[in-house]
């Protein structure tokens, strides 16, 4: 048996079949529907690889059942670019060296997108509180961290 | 596996009247952890996402009734002033993902020893409101809910509605130990909550038992030596006895997060913290009022 899973990515309506009821949103995300930005690395919830938004709140992608996603709206990093565009917060990461091996990148990408939309001005505290889910084994943190305060910089309003 | 998403409370019950070995699933944190990793295979999942009313709270005769759907991150926001040693609790909790989703409903289901939301349950008295179709809704004291390892008083036909408690009329304080401040698994945790109307300290011990328990005798100890009406200092002898109760109250294993002995001496280090904490607080309290 399996089920059909109607919901909107990143602003498109859609319609998957043959979904397995125990499957992940993250599974179908990548799986069945081409879009392996999310990425799957701990499958529990510790490493945030595969944070996505789900009707505006960042969640593991993992710990979603595919079903539980009927009706509602996911947004993954590949929506968070404005065509060629990239959101300041992915250019950010590219300016500061906030990307080595990559895996954790989008996971991050997002947590920081969120972070900067509900508080545009972060403290340094609270950057490492909201990135508290999300691990890299590459940076060390420090160049993440410069990566959040330069896009708060640039989201801040000019005086 | 059949997925199973009832529109409201009542067709949940339905659901789970017809299909006691439904597994119901509300943020996935734990029966999505183990769906991924092979170790369940539930024939059915029943999603309580859909119904709206679990995640929503209310007062009713001086008492929160709070959903049991109503995610860790909505209760820091919404709850903090009210249950403040449930909030500080749930914001040990994972992560920022992990708390947008989780909720007291899910800790409750699962029932396991170290999940964070129960010693602060334990210490404010709180009751558990659960429904079946069949015989209706009832409430379990948090006491006789937990009833082993990963087993809870609820009836296989049944399931979690809310919880019910008092508003803090006191200082509440939780602590835990784990490696980092984020994503950790209590070693061990406590709660302590002072009820100054009626001279009485509530007390909870996570993750070092069968069940997250009081800590009986420590909390009659010390609601007996607490100088209730006084500002008068804690005196270090009687702290550290509670300190010495509340760690005789544990059962503790050896295990990969930490050894027995490790547990109860850790335990009687936050329970001084977080009396000495409390009773400062209680001490501000009477300066300013």
């Amino acid at each position: 048996m399996s089920i059909r899973v109607n919901f909107t990515v990143n602003g498109s309506a859609e319609s998957v079949d043959g979904v397995w009821e125990g499957e992940s949103l993250l599974y179908v995300l990548r799986e069945r529907m081409g879009l392996p930005g999310s990425k799957n690395a701990c499958e529990q919830g510790e490493c945030g690889s595969c944070t996505v938004y789900l009707d505006g709140i960042p969640v593991c992608a993992c710990l979603v059942a595919a079903g539980q996603v009927e009706g509602r709206s996911v947004r993954t990093v590949e929506g968070l670019a404005d065509g060629d565009r990239l959101d300041p917060v992915q250019e950010a990461f590219l300016e500061c060296g906030a990307v080595q091996c990559g895996f954790c990148t989008p996971g991050l990408i997002v947590a920081c997108h969120d972070l900067l939309a509900r508080n545009p001005a972060p403290g340094d505290a609270e950057i490492r509180e909201a990135l508290a889910g999300n691990l890299c084994r590459c940076t060390g943190y420090e160049k993440i961290l410069d990566a959040v305060r330069l896009a708060a910089a640039r989201r801040a309003p000019r005086p | 596996m059949e997925f199973l998403r009832p529109a409201s409370w009542a067709e949940a019950l339905e659901l789970k009247a017809e299909y006691p070995d439904a597994v119901p699933i509300q943020g996935g944190t734990d029966v999505m952890v183990e769906i991924n990793f092979d170790l369940r295979r539930p024939a059915r999942l029943l999603d309580l996402n859909p119904v709206a009313e679990l995640s929503r709270w209310s007062t009713t005769g001086g008492v929160l009734r709070v959903g049991a759907g109503m995610t860790y991150t909505s209760l820091i926001r919404e709850l903090s002033a009210d249950l403040p040693g449930l909030a500080q609790a749930s914001r040990t909790v994972g992560s920022p993902q992990i708390r947008n989703r989780g909720s007291v409903g899910g800790n409750l289901g699962a029932a396991s020893p170290a999940g964070d939301s129960h010693p602060p349950l334990l210490a404010a008295d709180a009751e558990i409101e659960v429904e079946s179709r069949a015989r209706g809704s009832r409430l379990i004291p948090a006491t006789a809910f937990y009833q082993g390892v990963k087993r809870s008083a609820l009836a296989p036909d049944e399931l979690i509605r809310a919880f019910h408690v008092a508003p803090a009329t006191g200082p509440q304080y939780f602590s835990k130990i784990g490696t980092r401040n984020a994503m950790v698994i209590a070693v061990c945790s406590f709660a302590i909550a002072l009820h100054p109307r009626r001279r009485a300290v509530g007390t909870g011990i996570g993750s070092a038992a069968p069940t997250p328990r009081r800590a009986g005798a420590a909390e009659e100890y010390i609601a007996a030596e607490l100088d209730w009406d006084s500002r008068a200092a804690l005196d270090p002898r009687v702290v550290a006895r509670f300190g010495e109760l509340v760690a005789q109250a544990a059962s503790p294993i050896d295990d990969v997060r930490g050894t027995a002995d490790y547990r109860r001496h850790a335990l009687g280090v936050l329970a001084r913290r977080t009396l000495t904490w409390a009773w400062h607080e209680h001490m501000r309290e009477r300066t300013t009022t």
